[in-house]
């Protein structure tokens, strides 16, 4: 396997936490049983939230549309198994606002009855109209950012695609759930880069997987043998998973600030995308379940095939039990994952792995220190930023500086934080920074139509009044011709009648 | 001598050609310290400050006829941002004009509306929606929250409804934590 490390282009910083990947990949994956009632929240994915399709009380078959998606950036909702619709309502979701938002309840019926699968011949169509059923798959980038996958495919005709990445780096502590879906169906997953590859053109396809993951490793060789896909090992280093490092470590290709990676010919997708995208083209089952990674202070860590909306309470006590140390329970990784606000919460598209957390566990954060600058973070950083400094910005709300100093770059991977020796929370203070700067521009963007409407309705109001002034002289000036011709008429008439006197007059004259 | 003069003269001419063309080429309309002063002021169009909008106000303080702490709307944040353009002293909201109150939206009661539409004449952004005798509706995405619209409902039926967090607008806190304890406590 080592032989397989080979020009390997390595990024500056990251860290290599313990990885406690191997709880959980003692078990095989299982399949969770259906609960008595799934979730399903309408915004499970980056942009638009999807449109109803259903009411309270309709039947819904396994792999029905629910919800569709509103625009070009959003997805569709499928119903996770047959069933009724009981509820439309609002519910808190795995979102650290912990804020409610707009969720479908679905009673299932049993029965897990499908609506008709289709296959797709996908190499008889070509990518337009592939990408456009896409639309309707529901899936989203099962990697944690959720970002609609018909619009990764997207390209403009300006742009051609040379390689196409295949994330399985999985760099994240905890999280197995890449791992046991590659162990277990590798040949899903090199069937969806093959259909990947095709819609997007690539020349070349690539997957990436971390040094540390050898059985997955094997099971994707033997998967790829008769592809030209390459797969290419990457040395285990956090965040070797986030997508423009995994470039750069694949091809040694720095992508520059403010462009994406498609800029360059290459598009990323995680190994849960493509094998998502081979079941709806292949199998036609939209997207309705992902692997999630259970582990932490439970009996028996293991991953779990899981229908969306599943209860986490339900995931929970298949995984034998809530520990009663648990103190709170952390969806996504200890490095870039959030604080679930409670645990009452649906399974979503994003949720990629629960662990339950304890004290034992995750040390009580220890008191903060004043910033000594040692830039120790900057040492770290992967994306060459000063995370002092951007500290020092957002600490201060020099909102400005910050951005100066790219804060935008800043891919909060948290590699800053866990070196830190004065033990400041930095990419806390980084996430309030952006979040306000956003704030700001949305309240500036707000302002401006604001002063665009009552210019305009200025403008409306001072032509209205010229308008009205134009009409009463017009009227005025009408008035004053009547006025005229009334005059001159009367005047006729006048010497018409003094005519016809005098000619009376006349001829009395002449008779007398 | 005249050399020197003539060296003179012709240079004369030339800058003042060069400067004569640019005065007309670059000419900037209006004045462009009202319309900087205007940026900063939140566009609610409230007229709280005194004067019939924010464009109008931005022009008082640019002839240095208004204060910078007169926009309620703005706050205290406004007022800093005013004065470091202006480059004076910053001072505190000016409490006469009305305090700072969290962003609201109007919201009509569309069972009590009577249809007069005199809160549509009122709404400097054209905001409400309706027609004479017909329901009146507030577009929200494009209300300011100015509040003129309140007084000249007869019927009493427009209200002001605070702006609440949704996953939307919802921002990440400024961090909290924890600092080391020095000595006993």
């Amino acid at each position: 396997m080592l032989m397989q490390i080979k020009k390997i282009f390595k990024f500056n910083g990251g860290v290599h936490p313990d990885g406690n990947k191997a709880e959980s990949t003692h078990l095989p994956i299982a399949r969770l049983p259906i609960p008595k009632k799934l979730v399903l929240p309408l915004r499970q994915h980056v942009g638009n939230i999807a449109k109803l399709k259903v009411k309270i009380g309709d039947h819904v078959l396994k792999g029905q549309m629910i919800a569709e998606a509103d625009g070009n950036i959003s997805a569709s909702i499928h119903a996770p198994t047959s069933g009724k619709i009981i509820k439309i309502s609002e519910e808190v979701v795995p979102h650290p606002s912990g804020l409610p938002d707009f969720c479908l309840t679905l009673e299932p019926d049993f029965k897990d009855q499908w609506i008709e699968k289709k296959s797709i011949q996908w190499k008889k169509l070509d990518s337009a109209t592939l990408i456009q059923t896409l639309t309707h798959s529901g899936i989203v980038g099962l990697g944690g950012a959720v970002f609609p996958t018909h619009m990764k495919l997207k390209i403009n005709k300006t742009q051609s695609i040379n390689t196409l990445v295949i994330n399985a780096a999985e760099c994240e502590p905890f999280i197995t759930c890449d791992d046991m879906l590659i162990r277990e169906r590798a040949d899903e997953i090199i069937q969806g880069a093959l259909i990947t590859q095709s819609i997007l053109n690539a020349k070349h396809c690539m997957i990436g997987i971390e040094d540390n993951k050898i059985e997955a490793f094997q099971s994707l060789t033997k998967a790829a043998k008769k592809t030209s896909i390459e797969i290419k090992v990457v040395p285990t280093i956090y965040p070797s998973g986030d997508a423009k490092r995994l470039i750069y470590l694949l091809m040694g290709i720095e992508v520059p600030k403010e462009k994406r990676s498609i800029d360059l010919g290459i598009q990323v997708f995680n190994v849960a995308t493509v094998a998502a995208i081979y079941r709806y083209i292949e199998l036609g089952e939209p997207s309705i379940n992902r692997i999630v990674t259970v582990t932490g202070n439970v009996k028996t860590p293991q991953n779990y095939e899981v229908l969306f909306g599943t209860p986490l309470p339900e995931l929970i006590k298949n995984a034998d039990g809530k520990e009663t140390k648990i103190d709170k329970f952390i969806m996504g990784g200890p490095m870039m994952g959030f604080d679930l606000p409670s645990i009452n919460v649906p399974v979503t598209k994003a949720m990629n792995c629960v662990i339950g957390s304890s004290p034992e566990l995750f040390l009580p954060p220890k008191p903060v220190m004043p910033c000594i600058r040692c830039a120790r973070c900057a040492d770290a950083c992967p994306v060459y930023l000063q995370p002092q400094e951007l500290y020092w910005f957002s600490k201060s709300s020099q909102l400005e500086k910050a951005i100066d100093y790219n804060l935008f770059d800043c891919i909060e991977c948290g590699c800053c934080t866990y070196v830190c020796p004065s033990n400041i929370p930095l990419v806390q203070f980084y996430r309030y920074a952006k979040s306000e700067i956003i704030a700001e521009e949305k309240a500036k963007e707000a302002a401006n139509t604001a002063r665009e409407r009552n210019e305009f309705r200025l403008s409306r109001i001072e032509r209205e009044k010229k308008e009205r002034a134009e009409r009463n002289a017009q009227k005025a000036l009408g008035a004053q011709e009547k006025q005229a011709t009334d005059e001159k008429k009367l005047a006729i008439s006048d010497a018409i009648k003094r005519v016809k006197k005098n000619q009376q007059e006349n001829i009395k004259n002449k008779n007398e | 001598m005249i050399t020197a003069l003539l060296v003179m003269i012709l240079l004369a001419i030339l800058l003042g050609l060069v400067l004569g063309y640019s005065a007309i080429k670059f000419k900037v309309d209006g004045d462009p310290m009202v319309a900087r002063i205007d940026a900063i002021l939140p566009q609610t169009q409230c007229g709280q400050c005194g004067y019939p909008g924010c464009k109008p106000y931005a022009t008082a303080i640019a002839k240095g006829e208004a204060d910078i702490n007169q926009c309620p709307p703005g706050g205290d944040a406004g007022a800093k941002a005013l004065a470091e353009l202006m480059g004076v002293e910053f001072k505190p909201l000016n409490e006469e004009h009305g305090i700072q109150k969290p962003k609201s939206v109007a919201l009509i009661d569309e069972s009590t509306c009577i249809g007069c539409t005199l809160c549509i004449q009122a709404c400097p952004v054209d905001a409400i929606l309706g027609a004479a005798k017909q329901m009146h509706t507030i577009i929200s995405s494009e209300c300011t929250g100015c509040e003129l619209c309140l007084p000249p409902c007869p019927v009493d039926c427009i209200t002001m409804e605070p702006i609440l967090e949704s996953s939307e607008t919802w921002k990440w806190k400024y961090p909290i934590y924890n600092i080391e304890k020095i000595g006993k406590v």
